[in-house]
């Protein structure tokens, strides 16, 4: 089969079949891209997913380009992503329309008046696992704390907030290691 | 003119969020208020839809967003802007990983980003809460109100279920038939 068209169908059934996204995502990744398709090995797999942590966007898109471009280079990494985001898309633009067409109805309303409770206990849970693993430092609670208060009552961008938290840790482990040096000297 | 705010806010969006689909939800509300695209509600019921429907939780917000403000060309417009920061930053670390990987400066930035996150989903926790139980306003009649305690009490099985790693869907759909089941029964 044309490479390109393995890996247009290949992330198309990953985007399709993946339901809570990220890092539900990183098995069938695996699967498809290293056993199946022997198109990259375990090792770079785990670099895959150190590197999203590390960059921004959503996992998926991350994995989609990165094997993409080791495959097949940018045409590659253009079919791998856009088979990744077309299922979403597809479905997406569907339930908003049906949703549009129901959502006057009484059962409708209330069906989500019930699941905005059970969003704010997933959110719950996704703190909590962050919480998790987080570095447990007193830097670390600081910034927890700094970042919350900045965007939930001071109202700041949290754009500006990401930035300013990056630079402050940047700065902190440079000042850190310096002083780990001298300590050492 | 909509269609170039979508796009520039989704960029943003993209090209900012680290941690995954609920580091998220704080930006999108933030600007979806700025900008009057969304309600409270709706935004929560967007998050609920696209947990419940495949694909990457972020791809699916901004195709939500983008089909309510700006119809289709609005979807893949928004679609557009928050996958192309990651597509881009990728090709550009792609031959360089393991430098980038081992970078200590990337390692130090990441130990200010990753508490700033958990800070922010504080934040969409927060603002959701304050949707789910005080729709109207925090006001003492809150109280009182019987809904608000099914509510509570609904959110609190969610969360023990959830953090028994019982499958979001099934949490989300059991959630949808206590609350038609409320709804009708209270005659809310």
């Amino acid at each position: 089969m044309n490479k390109n068209l393995d890996l247009f169908l290949t992330f198309m059934k990953i985007g399709a079949f993946t339901f809570g996204g990220g890092y539900a995502m990183i098995p069938l990744i695996q699967r498809e891209v290293c056993t199946n398709k022997k198109w990259l090995d375990e090792k770079e797999i785990s670099d895959i997913v150190a590197i999203s942590e590390s960059t921004p966007g959503p996992i998926a898109i991350n994995a989609a380009t990165f094997v993409g471009y080791r495959t097949n280079g940018f045409i590659g990494a253009c079919v791998a992503t856009l088979g990744v985001v077309l299922p979403s898309f597809l479905i997406i633009s569907l339930i908003s329309f049906i949703l549009n067409e129901f959502k006057s109805l009484k059962a409708v309303q209330y069906a989500f008046m019930g699941i905005r409770a059970a969003v704010l206990a997933l959110i719950l849970k996704a703190l909590w696992m962050m919480f998790k693993s987080a570095k447990k430092k007193v830097i670390s609670y600081v910034i927890m704390g700094a970042a919350f208060i900045l965007t939930a009552f001071l109202k700041i961008d949290a754009v500006f907030v990401i930035i300013g938290c990056g630079l402050f840790g940047l700065i902190w482990s440079l000042l850190n290691r310096k002083e780990q040096s001298h300590d050492t000297d | 003119m909509i269609l170039i705010k979508l796009f520039l806010t989704f960029l943003k969006i993209g090209a900012f969020t680290f941690g995954g689909g609920y580091a998220m939800i704080a930006m999108i509300q933030y600007e979806a208020e700025r900008h009057g695209w969304l309600t409270q509600a709706e935004l929560v019921d967007f998050v609920a839809l696209s947990e419940s429907t495949p694909g990457p939780l972020a791809v699916n917000m901004a195709t939500f967003v983008g089909i309510r403000t700006g119809g289709v060309l609005g979807a893949v417009i928004a679609t557009l802007g928050i996958v192309l920061p990651s597509f881009i930053i990728i090709l550009i670390i792609a031959k360089s990983f393991e430098k980038f990987k081992d970078s200590k400066a990337v390692k130090g930035v990441m130990s200010g980003l990753k508490p700033a996150v958990v800070g922010m989903i504080g934040t969409a926790f927060l603002s959701v809460g304050r949707t789910v139980f005080f729709p109207n306003g925090l006001q003492s009649s809150c109280f009182t109100d019987i809904s608000f305690w099914i509510f509570l009490c609904l959110f609190e099985i969610s969360a023990i279920l959830a953090f028994k790693k019982i499958n979001p869907i099934k949490i989300i759909l059991l959630a949808a038939v206590v609350g038609v089941g409320a709804g009708y029964g209270l005659g809310l």
